[in-house]
């Protein structure tokens, strides 16, 4: 084979699955794991012999449902898979480990590999008290990040969020009226979504109406805590079954100039900056030529920084490009999240969004299916910490 | 985070450590107590082993006049802690002493018509045992 210059074009997505999503399922993480696994395996046309590599995000020992507690030698012994390669990810971006697979592909320590995300918040979340939510005693090490915050109740990445939700407001003039927008827009995709967890129109009135979380956050601003399990099989370029069903990469996106933080004076200086320059900086590609977009949504503020970084409009001015909600629907400049997003499908934290964008790619999402669906902007995570993807349909 | 119900009428409390207990609990008056690297004169916030901006390992602790402006602000309204009444303000506060030096705290006697990003805030500690919570006030 020729080897190929870039780190890219060494892999292929070629297979996913996702479990069940739902509040408290009551099911375990490694259940909900298997699922999703065992569908992915067999999408690629593969077994799970074949899978030779396992990677996820993050790795066991995680807080309250965010890891699903389920560790990757659990997946992997429950699975029989013989794994050549594995790296369970902790510090690293939300979707690294689609990165990470294309790295062990490329440098031969695997032909299949196997990544998942795997949360189990809505069950983690239903045994606790809803107020007065902090436990100091989790907190091990001197300086990270949530010691220092938590004097002031400020552990919620909602806090962290509408920080810099809140410079927008009063920097550039972003207007609630307009914030409301992603949540509405994404909502009205969640009807065409069977698996979506809200799928009743949500209006102008119920959002502004809504119960406030942190200003300028409502309700609608943040998304829903689920159980639920999603897996993608990234297979060498050189050994994949089924070539026309695949999903190509052709650009990767990360960085974390900034570190950790989010404290600094400069929110906008942030990982979504550097995955963006670096994303298109890998492709000749340019906004124009993106179909759709599955951008975070964590929280509604995440989605609109993602619009500005990636271009499609200018730093400040995402209030005004959101606006009505024209351009982010089928037929806009950039139709978003066309499952409904991890505010109404449901966080699935950023693998979710993986799902959909290859089931648009492949033009296997049904009802919701957009046209023309070749080409996909993927920004994952926010804050300090994400990464970006274009994908492409190969068929 | 798993959250627990913390009984008692104090906020929940930094867990201490040999690297931030000074900052902790060497705060007072109109004074926060910071790291500063000896060589070249940065302050370090959080403390940490070596200077960010030189490499030193030559650090000092000192007293900071802790005079500031809200860089970004939030009213929270969420029952994180039981022992902070709601709503209650939340603002990044960026330090006179140093460009880009800043903290997380609290902005209190302050209306939420009042904050914006740039209002001269100075500290006031809440002092529950030993240690010394920096909070933030608007300087009239």
């Amino acid at each position: 084979m020729i080897t190929p210059a870039r780190l890219e074009e060494h892999g292929l997505i070629t297979g996913i699955g996702q479990s069940a999503v739902g509040r408290k399922l009551g099911r375990s993480g490694l259940d909900l794991t298997a699922e999703a696994a065992a569908e992915a395996i067999a999408d690629a046309g593969l077994q799970p012999t074949d899978i030779d590599g396992v990677t996820c995000f993050p790795a066991a020992r995680s807080t309250a449902g965010f890891n699903g507690d389920v560790a990757l030698y659990q997946v992997s012994d429950a699975l029989g898979l013989r794994p050549r390669w594995f790296a369970g990810l902790g510090e690293s971006a939300v979707a690294a480990p689609l990165i990470e697979a294309l790295t062990a592909l490329a440098t031969g320590l695997a032909e299949h590999v196997l990544c998942w995300r795997t949360v189990t918040e809505a069950s983690a979340q239903g045994r606790q008290s809803r107020t007065s939510t902090i436990d100091t005693s989790q907190l091990e090490s001197s300086d990270v990040f949530l010691n220092r915050f938590t004097p002031y109740g400020a552990i919620s990445a909602v806090t962290w969020l509408a920080l810099r939700a809140n410079q927008h407001v009063e920097q550039f003039g972003l207007t609630r009226t307009q914030l409301a927008q992603i949540p509405i827009v994404f909502r009205e995709n969640a009807a065409r979504n069977p698996k979506a967890i809200f799928r009743e129109l949500l209006t102008l009135e119920d959002y502004l109406n809504a119960r406030v979380i942190s200003t300028p956050f409502c309700l609608y601003d943040c998304d829903v805590p689920v159980d639920g399990s999603t897996a993608i099989i990234v297979s060498s370029a050189d050994v994949v079954p089924e070539p026309s069903r695949a999903v190509r990469i052709e650009a990767v996106g990360t960085g974390a100039r900034d570190g950790f933080r989010w404290d600094r004076v400069d929110g906008l200086s942030s990982s979504q900056r550097d995955s963006a320059q670096m994303l298109w900086s890998r492709s000749a590609l340019r906004p124009a030529d993106i179909d759709f977009g599955v951008l975070y949504d964590g929280f509604s503020f995440i989605t609109l920084r993602w619009l500005e970084e990636l271009g499609f409009c200018e730093v400040g001015e995402g209030g005004d490009f959101i606006a009505g909600g024209r351009e982010i629907r089928a037929g806009g400049t950039l139709p978003l999240n066309p499952h409904g997003g991890q505010l109404s499908a449901g966080r699935t934290h950023g693998f979710g969004l993986v799902h959909e964008a290859v089931t648009q790619l492949r033009g296997e999402a049904l009802e919701r299916q957009l046209e023309p669906a070749r080409t996909a902007v993927l920004g994952i995570g926010g804050g300090p910490l994400c990464a970006a993807f274009i994908l492409q349909a190969c068929g | 985070l798993t959250p627990k119900v913390i009984d008692g009428g104090t906020r929940p409390l930094p867990t201490l450590t040999a690297e931030n207990r000074p900052f902790w609990t060497n705060g007072h008056d109109d004074q926060l107590h910071l790291q500063r690297c000896s060589s070249c004169g940065y302050y370090l916030h959080p403390p940490g082993p070596i200077c960010r901006r030189c490499s030193s390992r030559a650090l000092h602790w000192e007293d900071v006049v802790g005079t500031g402006r809200v860089a970004a602000w939030t009213e929270n309204h969420y029952p994180w802690t039981a022992a902070i009444p709601l709503p209650y303000l939340i603002a990044i506060v960026e330090l006179d002493v140093q460009a880009g030096l800043s903290l997380l705290s609290q902005v209190v006697d302050c209306d939420v018509s009042q904050i914006h990003i740039g209002l001269p805030v100075r500290v006031a500690f809440d002092d529950i045992g030993e240690v010394s919570i920096p909070l933030f006030r608007p300087i009239a």
